[in-house]
């Protein structure tokens, strides 16, 4: 690795060539896809000469502009407050009852930042480097690089804000360091980074709202986008207490929706978060690319029981810490681990990887977890015939630094852990497992963070291009306040100098059409009049997904679960029971429309992963692996981004490559041992 | 454990509301409290009857979207959020009377769910720091005392749920506000608006027709967070100073 800009003319890779065709007949074959926006030069010069040459907008016209931002989160609540800042008019979505609530609330462990404020080698080039090699060479490099280089404003702009960060006694930041790395880069607010992160920008959203640059619509769910003349120009919501369709109509369409790791039913993510606004974009014409790379985060509270609606995760960061292993013999899975010796433990994850030890990036230590798990070396409760659990055990940490150092990092997560289980993880150490927690994949979108339909834009977790195939921690919350604060606000005005565009009508047929397929398909739910809650399909989707497109895939699985979708879907059309009305506040009615839309994704994340026969990031496929068992990249067949078309209702996906060449960085098979 | 479950039931905000009473059965000790009314949903689902309407999202406890009042305490008899409530702290045969946010200034919209908007608008009344984006100072530049630091974050983890007002026999949101004058007060960054901050906010507050604080102390027995007393006497030292300053 070079610590200075080593940007090649040409590319160190060559472009893939597939060869296998596991999705043949599930998929039509499209044009390349090329990156029309996409930078050149010396990697480090690339996003200052582009905020360079993006055209301006002068203060007088961007009051003139419209845009629309729907989700409210870290993108979309830092997006929200800085354009509503520069002058335009915007109008903030959400479905929840305030902007605050957003999910990227819940995120606990920290924000990365290339600040080296503690010496120890960090730059902007290894924040890149540790990213793109963290996400196994499937992210775009100049994305990233743009990422790590504004990752230290955006410490700036939350510290200004008043986010209390932890701080040393000084009064400076203090950092620590996160699975998959080497150097302390994190910034934390205890175990509430998220939190304090997004109420940061709330607070920067609110004052804009008492500006009034902002116009802030709660309770309102995006059903559709209006696409009209080739143009995102404005959406369809539901106002969720009234019931009513509204059209509103805009210059600009930002979609900032998050994640849809509730496809899989259990997961970190909340119980509101969906695909809907993402999906229905797709099928108006923007590309989802790379929707199989979902991350499954080591670190979860294990599943109790059949009636469990969602999963906590308890931050990696105790990892730092916590000293990960299973009995060597399963017949002392039962035992309380207190009356385990020491000689009889297996510490896996430090014997298997000597030099990363308990910090391995996240995919390594879920998928050897769940090994130790099929091995029968389990721990916690029987869930079917499974012990579902693996020990993160702080006696030694308790023993070093003393139980009131451990409280004063971990306090909060501890109480967590102790008021779901019932257990003290003071005294019996805690157990874990895998969880889905986060996708990588997401709408496709260019260097400028618009999607393949004009006028639409995607940031945040809702797009796909920074993380590759295994985000790894404390990068999420950099990517959604970057896009939020620093990439879109530069680079919508580049598109927005356009405008203003020539005024829409709501009488046009591209509107009409819209509102009026919401309509009928809010009326379908209501008149199906069956026998089962959009709970239980739901329900039935998430089995599918976890057991054949989760953290192990094969061939065979996933042909299997393609055609049990297809079934699940003919079922939910033709047997869903929503009560009540329309015209009202209806939990039914809101949960129908998103199962509907998962179980559509659902089918193409099975696609995507069935064509991607490599083993790369989180997703684990039987055929590509080395002798040892750990994952085998393809790089000369895989070394692309799938961007799927919507084939339509009766037709079949159109998969779209858009081929990954580095410059900056040669791609190497991992190794973390 | 099978239970009776008394529920404030109302179709919208402008239709009287009425207790219904419902049983469920087989609940386990390990589900949430709120897992337990998915059951009892699903349940009213398969019957015909429109499913009881309320708040959740994160269910981890952070959000602050879950809002009950369980046997008359707000998120129930354990010092959390409803969301990280679990059956464990109830047993076989209960009856438990479940009923929305109490409070003027947060209107019940349908069933358990009511309007909290009111708390955006004190915050858009000044509760947030004028720093625009991208032009902050290098971080490091201001150091902040760990002692205020760690000050500023405890205040900073008020979730807005509410809980402090619905818990208040005067329906004051004096803690909600206290918490996050103390949070944005003790930190160099905050000094420049402090005086117009909370002269604005309480006013705002006032507005909404949340009532005023006579330090009864249920909020802060309510709170999930744990927001102590004190920020209050913070609220009302901050307003002093600043009408003596002349705001």
């Amino acid at each position: 690795m070079a610590a200075t800009d080593p940007s090649h003319a040409t590319p160190l890779n060559q472009p893939s060539k597939q060869v296998s065709d596991d999705a043949r007949g599930y998929y039509v074959p499209g044009e390349p896809l090329v990156d029309p926006v996409a930078p050149t030069g010396p990697i480090s010069e690339r996003w200052t000469q582009r905020k360079f040459d993006n055209r301006l907008v002068n203060p007088a016209n961007r009051r003139k502009l419209d845009i629309i931002i729907v989700g409210t989160g870290l993108a979309g609540g830092a997006a929200a407050a800085t354009l509503g800042e520069a002058g335009y008019n915007v109008k903030s979505f959400c479905y929840q009852d305030s902007p605050r609530r957003a999910h990227s609330i819940a995120a606990q462990g920290g924000i990365n930042a290339a600040k080296n404020y503690k010496e120890d080698g960090d730059s902007t080039f290894r924040l890149f480097y540790d990213t793109v090699k963290g996400g196994d060479y499937r992210s775009r490099e100049s994305n990233v690089y743009r990422l790590a280089e504004v990752s230290a404003s955006i410490i700036d702009q939350c510290v200004a804000q008043g986010v209390p960060f932890a701080r040393e006694y000084g009064g400076l930041l203090d950092n620590r360091s996160f699975g998959g790395v080497q150097v302390s880069r994190t910034f934390y607010a205890r175990g509430q980074t998220g939190q304090q992160l997004l109420i940061g920008a709330y607070q920067a959203m609110e004052r804009q709202v008492a500006a009034g640059t902002v116009t802030q619509y709660t309770r309102h769910e995006m059903l559709e986008v209006i696409v009209a003349d080739g143009k995102a120009r404005g959406i369809i919501a539901r106002d969720l207490v009234t019931g009513e369709i509204e059209t509103h109509l805009a210059d600009v369409v930002v979609l900032a929706n998050g994640g849809y790791g509730n496809v899989f039913y259990l997961s970190t993510n909340a119980m509101g978060s969906n695909v809907t606004a993402a999906w229905r974009a797709h099928r108006k014409g923007a590309y989802m690319a790379n929707p199989c790379y979902t991350q499954i985060h080591p670190t979860c509270i294990p599943v109790a029981g059949e009636h469990q609606s969602k999963l906590t995760l308890m931050s990696e960061s105790l990892r730092n810490d916590g000293r990960i292993w299973v009995p060597k013999k399963k017949e002392d899975c039962e035992k309380d681990p207190r009356d385990i010796p020491e000689e009889d433990r297996d510490y896996y994850l430090e014997r298997i990887y000597p030099s990363f030890g308990n910090l391995v990036p996240r995919d390594i230590a879920s998928r050897q977890a769940k090994n130790m798990c099929d091995e029968g070396r389990g721990v916690g409760p029987l869930v079917g015939d499974f012990r579902r659990g693996v020990y993160l055990d702080f006696t030694d940490a308790i023993a070093r630094l003393g139980e009131d150092a451990v409280r004063e990092k971990y306090d909060n997560l501890f109480d967590m852990y102790e008021r779901i289980t019932g257990e003290n993880p003071y005294q019996v150490p805690m157990r874990i497992y895998p969880a889905v927690h986060y996708v990588m994949g997401g709408l496709w979108v260019d260097y400028h963070l618009q999607s393949s339909i004009p006028g639409l834009f995607v940031t945040g977790e809702a797009n796909f291009s920074d993380h590759g195939a295994n985000r790894l921690g404390a990068s999420a919350l950099m990517q959604g306040l970057a896009d939020g604060y620093f990439v879109l606000p530069n680079t919508i005005r580049d598109y927005l100098a356009d405008g203003p565009f020539e005024k829409l009508d709501e009488s046009h047929p591209a509107v009409v059409e819209a509102r009026t397929s919401v309509e009928e398909r809010v009326h379908r739910f209501l008149t199906i009049n069956g026998t089962r809650s959009a709970d239980s399909f739901h329900k039935e989707l998430g089995n599918i997904m976890w057991e054949y497109c989760g953290m192990e895939r094969s061939e065979e699985g996933l042909r299997k679960a393609i055609d049990m979708i297809r079934e699940l879907k003919a079922a939910f059309w033709s047997d869903l029971k929503v009560l009540g009305t329309a015209d009202s506040l209806n939990q039914s009615l809101e949960k129908a429309g998103r199962v509907a839309d998962f179980i559509e994704l659902g089918e193409l994340m099975c696609i995507d992963a069935l064509n991607r026969r490599e083993s790369c990031g989180g997703h684990f496929r039987a055929e590509s692996q080395t002798e040892d068992g750990e994952a085998l990249r393809q790089d000369e067949e895989f070394a692309y981004v799938a961007a799927w078309e919507w084939g339509g209702d009766d037709g079949q996906p159109v998969l779209h490559k858009e081929e990954l060449l580095y410059t900056a960085i040669e791609m190497k098979q991992r190794s973390y041992k | 454990m099978n239970l009776t479950l008394k529920i404030w039931r109302q179709p919208d905000a402008a239709t009287a509301g009425a207790m219904h009473t419902y049983q469920v059965e087989d609940i386990s000790s390990d589900m949430s409290f709120l897992e337990m009314l998915d059951v009892l949903n699903e349940q009213l689902n398969a019957v015909g009857e429109d499913p009881v309407a309320f708040d959740s999202d994160c269910r981890e406890g952070i959000c602050g979207t879950c809002s009950l009042m369980i046997n008359g305490e707000a998120h129930g008899p354990e010092v959390t959020t409803t969301c990280q409530l679990h059956m464990r702290s109830f047993k076989d045969g209960d009856t438990i009377t479940i009923e929305p946010w109490r409070a003027d200034a947060f209107p019940v919209l349908k069933d358990l769910i009511t309007d909290r908007g009111a708390f955006d608008r004190i915050i858009q009344a000044g509760g947030f720091i004028s720093a625009n984006t991208g032009s902050a100072p290098e971080a490091n530049s201001v150091p902040a005392p760990r002692d205020k630091a760690m000050r500023a974050f405890n205040a900073a983890t008020c979730i807005s749920c509410g809980a402090c007002v619905a818990a208040c026999p005067n329906g004051s949101a004096s803690l909600f506000l206290g918490a996050k004058i103390t949070h944005l007060g003790e930190l160099p960054q905050g000094q420049p608006e402090r005086d117009t901050r909370v002269v604005d906010m309480v006013a705002q507050h006032d507005h909404e027709g949340f009532g005023g604080c006579t330090n009864i102390g249920e909020c802060t027995a309510a709170c999930p967070k744990e927001i102590p007393l004190d920020v209050i006497s913070q609220l009302n030292r901050d307003l002093r100073t600043a009408l003596r300053n002349g705001h």
